[in-house]
């Protein structure tokens, strides 16, 4: 459970979230949808702790991100592609990582397979595709066997095949129980995957409903997100 | 994601959390597991050892004037290498932090451990062993390497006399301290770029600003510039007279380092990832 209340994040002149509050339950994938520099990179910074709202808070299972005891076995988050040292090995990269809360070697190996890395785990992983590096990404934010997972656009640079895996992964997450929230800037990409939505445009949110709803609403599930969105589409101000 | 991980989990979730320990494990194996640590260390240990031997096998002890033998500093002069070596030893210590930064791997730091001061006293830790070790070993390594290259009559330094053992020990503690001071430049400026200059700029230029000015401005200047506390007070059997004692100088740098330190986690804390 992730409850979010009256978020406000400014950048120098630009205000990136206003007044944002949502909530994201467990036991369903849901989508976090918005045009670009909507603002959903900056919230899941602060779900996060890495972004200091200038008001507001982030609560996940009723506690601040600082105040986790095992974060890494509480929440686990993908936020950007290449988030580790290019010199160091896939390997070496998630077992610094496991280390930090305590998490076995085996789960080291564990994840690796998950993710199907387990191959180039001992290549550095600067020589990674793209691809490769998201599965990486989604490989530490399973370490910890999380009850809560944060993905910012994980289909990014992944070929059909990762997108249908990552797809069924991200459901039987769900299916057991945990809170996923993924971000994309793509309605029909989240809804294959999403049930409940959270869709925000110019940091503020425009709807909290879910995709079943939203495809009620107009003649197709693009036209509906359209509509919700227009007029707040701003590409100066991509963050 | 097998669901006896999951129960098994459940279990080990609720007892203890994060702490120091477990967030220096990490700092360890990340600084452990990038080839430029031991690149870094390894050119490090080379000239330290490299430059004793140069110096002190073209010492001209035989030509020598009276003064000049009087003041002849063979342990001393087998530090020469700390020159090079604090500057490689402080761009560890700048790495450490800065391609976290320029990687997004800080991210995942802070993902893993949200105490950012802990992170960084973790870093500083395991940092401070591993280039306190380093630069020991060269330390001796230099002093015994460069007195077997001293050529007859020069006296040889032994470690048994007065202020010798000292002189060595405080050679390998010096380049430590600085890549202390530069993890907390780094933890302030971020960029591997803009940190290696400052530290350049704090080791190498700093003493150049105070050359045109009087000799006693000089003199006061010089007790507390980093390489001129090790050349002159630290690694110097008989300390030239203007500069602090050793003991001094050394408790300086280590309040130059928790004030580089303390400063770096303050603006770690107060700054968004």
């Amino acid at each position: 459970m992730i409850e979010a209340r009256g978020l406000v994040k400014n950048y120098r002149s630009t205000l990136a979230v206003n007044n944002l509050s949502f909530d994201v339950r467990p036991g369903t994938v849901t989508g976090f949808l918005g045009p670009n520099g909507a603002g959903k990179s900056t919230t899941m910074r602060m779900i996060m702790g890495l972004d200091r709202p200038d008001r507001g808070q982030v609560r996940i299972g009723g506690k601040g991100y600082g105040d986790l005891r095992w974060p890494l076995r509480e929440v686990g988050a993908l936020l950007e592609a290449k988030a580790f040292h290019p010199g160091r090995t896939a390997r070496a990269h998630l077992t610094a990582l496991a280390a930090s809360n305590a998490i076995g070697r085996q789960r080291v190996e564990e994840v690796l397979a998950i993710t199907g890395i387990e191959k180039a785990a001992d290549r550095r992983a600067g020589k990674f595709s793209l691809g490769m590096s998201q599965r990486l990404g989604i490989a530490a934010a399973l370490l910890g066997d999380p009850q809560v997972l944060l993905l910012d656009e994980p289909v990014n640079g992944l070929d059909p095949e990762g997108i249908r895996w990552i797809r069924n992964l991200l459901k039987n997450l769900a299916a057991q129980g945990r809170t996923v929230l993924v971000s994309s800037h793509l309605i029909s990409e989240i809804a294959h995957t999403a049930d409940a939505l959270i869709v925000i445009g110019q940091g503020r949110l425009l709807a909290q409903t879910t995709v079943a709803q939203l495809s009620a609403r107009s003649s197709s599930l693009e036209e509906a997100f359209f509509q919700l969105t227009d007029g707040v589409t701003d590409y100066s101000r991509s963050l | 994601m097998n669901t006896t991980t999951l129960s098994h989990r459940a279990a080990s979730r609720t007892r203890g959390s994060y702490g120091f320990r477990a967030v220096a494990q990490m700092e360890w194996q990340k600084l452990r597991t990038v080839r430029s640590t031991w690149y870094i260390v390894a050119v490090f240990a080379a000239g330290m050892v490299g430059l004793a031997m140069l110096v002190l096998s073209h010492e001209n002890y035989a030509q020598m004037s009276v003064a000049d033998r009087a003041s002849f500093d063979p342990t001393k002069d087998a530090f020469l290498g700390l020159v090079l070596g604090q500057l490689l030893l402080g761009v560890l210590g700048v790495l450490a932090i800065t391609t976290e930064f320029s990687s997004g791997m800080i991210r995942a730091t802070f993902a893993a451990a949200p105490g950012r001061p802990l992170v960084l006293a973790a870093k500083a830790a395991v940092l401070g062993a591993v280039t306190l070790a380093a630069g020991e070993i060269s330390a001796f390594a230099a002093f015994f390497a460069g007195q077997a290259m001293l050529k007859a009559p020069a006296p040889h330094a032994t470690l048994g006399q007065p202020g010798v053992l000292r002189a060595v020990l405080m050679a390998g503690a010096y380049p430590a301290l600085i890549a202390l001071i530069s993890l907390g430049i780094g933890a302030i400026i971020r960029h591997t770029a803009g940190a290696s200059c400052a530290l350049v700029g704090v080791l190498f230029v700093l003493p150049l600003l105070f050359v045109p000015l009087s000799p006693s401005i000089q003199n006061t200047a010089q007790k507390f510039l980093p390489h001129v506390m090790a050349a002159l007070s630290l690694t110097a059997v008989k300390p030239a007279a203007h500069m602090l004692s050793p003991g001094l100088t050394f408790g300086l740098l280590c309040a130059y380092a928790m004030v580089a330190l303390a400063a770096g986690a303050w603006a770690l804390a107060r700054r968004d990832a």
